[in-house]
């Protein structure tokens, strides 16, 4: 276990350096740069440019500027905005919040409603529900999640106004309610990408499970069919899920783009998009390295879950 | 699972912030109850305004580097010594009074200043406002260690002394009289906050700032909207509404989509774009009008390229532009016809310079007259020189591409060629646009500094940065007359004698037409019916410029 752990630990450090190397170097060769956002400021006169850049440690050599972003990173000095000079990571954790919320639920959204069409598609083959489930499965899969957004705010916002068209609550109503109703357009659209994975997965790993021979013996113990599916079989299909949901579970961080975009909603998504835009480097990098370590680390965690859950598989 | 854990954890998490916001709003509530009798002339300040915007304001330290949108937050939270009104008058802010050559607050060879505070503001937190304040923000501003914004003019002040709580005197390195108008841009920072910061880049100021505007801070939910709350002791006239929302609304798309809904009460920036003027003039209990920006709208001429340095060429070209067809056909009808630089709501525009006529009769005889003949190829000629050139703007800004097109084929009707070739917003705007290194371009700027009508940065040849000059005047326009006036300008205080020098300057453009204008772009303000007190300033670049005497109908 001991040398499983820091053989993928070393393995997650090279990662998250290659990481950092390729996004410092990309973002810096994006044209503009943090000051193009005063390009057409009259006021802004080249010299304030030229010592606005000096300020910033932009005038530096490229590798330079990395190496010191990583050793004070290494420190835990995650450094400042370029916009506005607040802490890195205060400004993502202000926007953690929002995006929890907004994540959480879609996930919780498609992992239950995923599951329970994944196993009934599998108990049910070649169903009529089954043969629905797939091409549901197929079609939420393929159109993209920003139109499904944009149709979901013209038919039940500004069509039948049952639900609102954006916003995360009503400014000035703070209420639980409020945020309800705020969350749930955005969390449904989400969260049909979602079911149609897991939905797909599930299915599978229970088709798996059910040809296993086990499960013919406990039939042949005569156990009720509702008990074999829910000792025997869906506890040994959910074990493939734990490392799906070890892939997954980053993005209820980092966020959603353009989902957050469609429905104004002030989350990692949305942030990250910013300060691409403002070149806000401290920050892109931050966000860059917090998904990166979420994800090494998720995985980790999955693979070490099953193995506990799993006995038949060693970490070594 | 994880994930239930996860969301239980942020249902808890929200409820705590939402006490947490109660707590604060209480916080709000208890002194503005208690203030209320003590202050009985105030008005009772009720209701909430929700101002949409399509940026965020960010960066609420009022003297850092920041953009246009920080502005709305600013206004309302600080004060300047000095106001620019709608008319393009300065107006006393935190000063007693603009100091002047005539009131002696500025001495005749426009070096030594002396301004006079009032004696009856107080910070948020209740300390008096005084010339100490006044002193740390200038000094902070030349601080080379502080992220400042704007610095020129604030690198003349030498010698600044505090005579008394309500005086303040300084001298300049050398007479600048815009110096007066980038001060009503210049909010003042109370030093009792600020002077314990070791960093003066990341200090609590910059998320929680406070000032002596009519609205105090209260709280901020990052990338979706910051609330203020009133001030009741403000010394200006109101506030009259307890609350002041500025929401962040990421596409323009959905900023009109929230106004007709409701959810916002008044446009801000980036406003309602053109394409919904009709739509939203039409809207029930709304007001839409077109308010006018600041900015010029025009094609830059490169003028040390072969093709434009003959007047008759620039002439003859601008005769050929159907500016009508293109405010109405491309702009929605939302654009106004004017021949200079100067914004029509500044006290220095030149109501009296012709007016220029679409022919192209009178084009092609221009061209005709100065020996410009057409070649073998229809394409006008002379010494050499094909009057031919490429236009460049930000790829991608359709309606600038369709005046392109349209410019594209009036200019060939008087055999003129003109190719188009666009640049994404970074690369156009950077080294190519700045350098000179294009033949004409289609670009909105604005020409003056915090609204003095000081243009040195755009038309003194000593701004020209392709040739080594300091500024931003990309079309290498130079007149040694220009030059002249606009260096007489920069040191003539009185407004009056300012103005006739102005006039000149102006009416030397127009002749000379170093670029030829389209039209000055016209904000499409959106606002609820019964929202008063609203006025539009186009001599700053926000329209929550004056939130302090917003107020609802009863």
């Amino acid at each position: 276990m001991r040398g499983f752990l820091l053989n993928r630990l070393s393995q997650s450090l090279v990662l998250l350096l290659i990481v950092s190397v390729i996004g410092f170097v990309v973002l810096n060769l994006i044209p503009g740069g943090p000051l193009a956002q005063f390009g057409l400021d009259p006021s802004m006169t080249q010299d304030d440019l030229n010592r606005l850049k000096e300020q910033l440690g932009l005038n530096r050599p490229l590798w330079l500027q990395y190496l010191d972003w990583a050793w004070r990173l290494v420190q835990g000095d995650w450094g400042h905005s370029f916009r506005d000079g607040t802490p890195v990571l205060d400004v993502i954790g202000r926007h953690l919040v929002a995006t929890l919320l907004l994540m959480g639920s879609s996930t919780v959204i498609a992992i239950a409603i995923g599951t329970w069409i994944g196993i009934r598609g599998a108990t049910h083959r070649y169903s009529v529900f089954d043969y629905l489930a797939t091409v549901g499965a197929m079609v939420a899969l393929s159109i993209p999640t920003f139109w499904f957004g944009l149709v979901g705010i013209y038919v039940f916002s500004l069509r039948l106004g049952w639900l609102p068209a954006g916003n995360m609550y009503t400014i000035g109503d703070g209420s639980v309610l409020n945020h309800i109703h705020h969350l749930i357009l955005p969390s449904i659209v989400l969260a049909l990408v979602h079911v149609a994975i897991w939905s797909r997965y599930m299915r599978t790993a229970t088709l798996d499970v059910i040809s296993q021979d086990f499960v013919k013996t406990a039939r042949a113990k005569g156990l009720s069919e509702r008990r074999i599916l829910m000792k025997h079989v869906v506890g040994n299909a959910l074990l493939p899920m734990i490392t799906l949901a070890g892939m997954q579970l980053p993005s209820v961080l980092t966020g959603a783009l353009v989902t957050e975009t469609v429905f104004t909603w002030p989350g990692m998504g949305r942030l990250f998009l910013d300060s691409l835009g403002y070149s806000d480097y401290p920050v892109v990098m931050g966000l860059l390295m917090f998904s990166a370590i979420l994800v090494v680390l998720c995985n980790l965690i999955a693979d070490i879950v099953v193995a506990i859950i799993d006995p038949r598989i060693r970490l070594s | 699972m994880t994930e239930d854990k996860t969301t239980k954890s942020t249902y808890s998490r929200r409820d705590a912030l939402r006490l947490m916001a109660a707590g604060g709003i209480a916080c709000f509530a208890a002194p503005n109850l208690l203030g209320k009798p003590a202050f009985a002339d105030t008005a009772n300040p009720t209701g909430r305004v929700v101002v949409g915007l399509s940026q965020e304001p960010t960066v609420f330290h009022p003297l850092m580097a920041h953009i246009e949108v920080d502005d709305a937050v600013h206004f309302s939270v600080f004060d300047a010594l000095f106001r620019m009104d709608p008319k393009g008058v300065l107006q006393p802010n935190l000063a007693a009074e603009v100091p002047t050559q005539k009131n002696g607050g500025i001495s005749e060879d426009g070096l030594n200043w002396r301004i006079r505070l009032r004696d009856d503001v107080r910070w948020h937190d209740g300390e008096p406002f005084t010339a100490e304040d006044v002193k740390f923000t200038l000094e902070l501003i030349t601080n080379p260690n502080f992220r400042a914004w704007r610095t020129g003019g604030h690198s003349l002040v030498r010698d600044i002394t505090v005579v008394s709580p309500t005086e303040i005197t300084w001298r300049m390195e050398k007479a600048f009289a815009p110096y007066l108008s980038f001060l009503a841009e210049t909010f003042m920072v109370p030093k009792h906050i600020l002077e314990k910061e070791a960093d003066p880049n990341a200090s609590a100021f910059n998320q929680a700032p406070v000032g002596t505007g009519a609205f105090k801070w209260a709280q901020r939910v990052a990338g979706d909207h910051l609330e203020l709350v009133a001030n009741p002791q403000y010394f200006g006239d109101g506030p009259y509404i307890e609350r002041l929302v500025f929401k962040y609304i990421p596409d323009m798309t959905v900023l009109y989509t929230q106004f007709k809904s409701g959810d916002i009460d008044l446009t801000d920036q980036a406003y309602i774009t053109a394409d919904h003027y009709e739509e939203a003039r039409a809207l029930p209990e709304r007001v839409v009008t077109l308010e006018p920006g600041a900015s010029l709208e025009s094609i830059y001429l490169n003028l040390e390229k072969p093709q434009f340095k003959d007047p008759a060429v620039r002439k003859a070209l601008y005769a050929a532009i159907d500016r009508k067809a293109i405010i109405d056909a491309i702009y929605y009808g939302v654009g106004t016809l004017t021949e200079t630089f100067m914004p029509r709501e500044s006290y220095y525009y030149n109501p009296n310079l012709p007016a220029q006529e679409f022919n192209l009769d009178q084009a092609r005889k221009i061209l005709d007259e100065a020996g410009w003949v057409p070649g073998p190829d229809g394409i006008r000629q002379k010494d050499g020189v094909r009057l031919s050139f490429a236009n460049a703007t930000t790829s991608g800004n359709n309606l600038r591409e369709q005046v392109q097109q349209f410019l594209q084929q009036t200019f060939a009707e008087i055999g003129v060629e003109m190719t188009i070739s666009n640049l994404p917003a970074a690369v156009m705007w950077g080294e190519f646009w700045l350098k000179s290194q294009f033949d004409s371009a289609i670009a909105g700027v604005t020409y003056l500094i915090a609204a003095d009508p000081d243009a040195t940065n755009r038309l003194a040849t000593s701004a020209i940065a392709a040739k080594g000059g300091k500024g931003s005047n990309t079309g290498q326009y130079s007149n040694p007359e220009v030059d002249a006036l606009l260096e007489k300008g920069a040191q003539t205080f009185d407004p009056e004698a300012r103005r006739e020098i102005y006039n000149r300057v102006q009416e030397i453009v127009r002749e000379d037409l170093p670029f030829l204008p389209l039209f000055a772009p016209t904000n499409v303000v959106g606002r609820k019916e019964g929202l008063d007190g609203f006025a539009p300033n186009a001599n700053t670049r926000t329209a929550s410029w004056q939130a302090a005497t917003w107020r609802w109908q009863s």
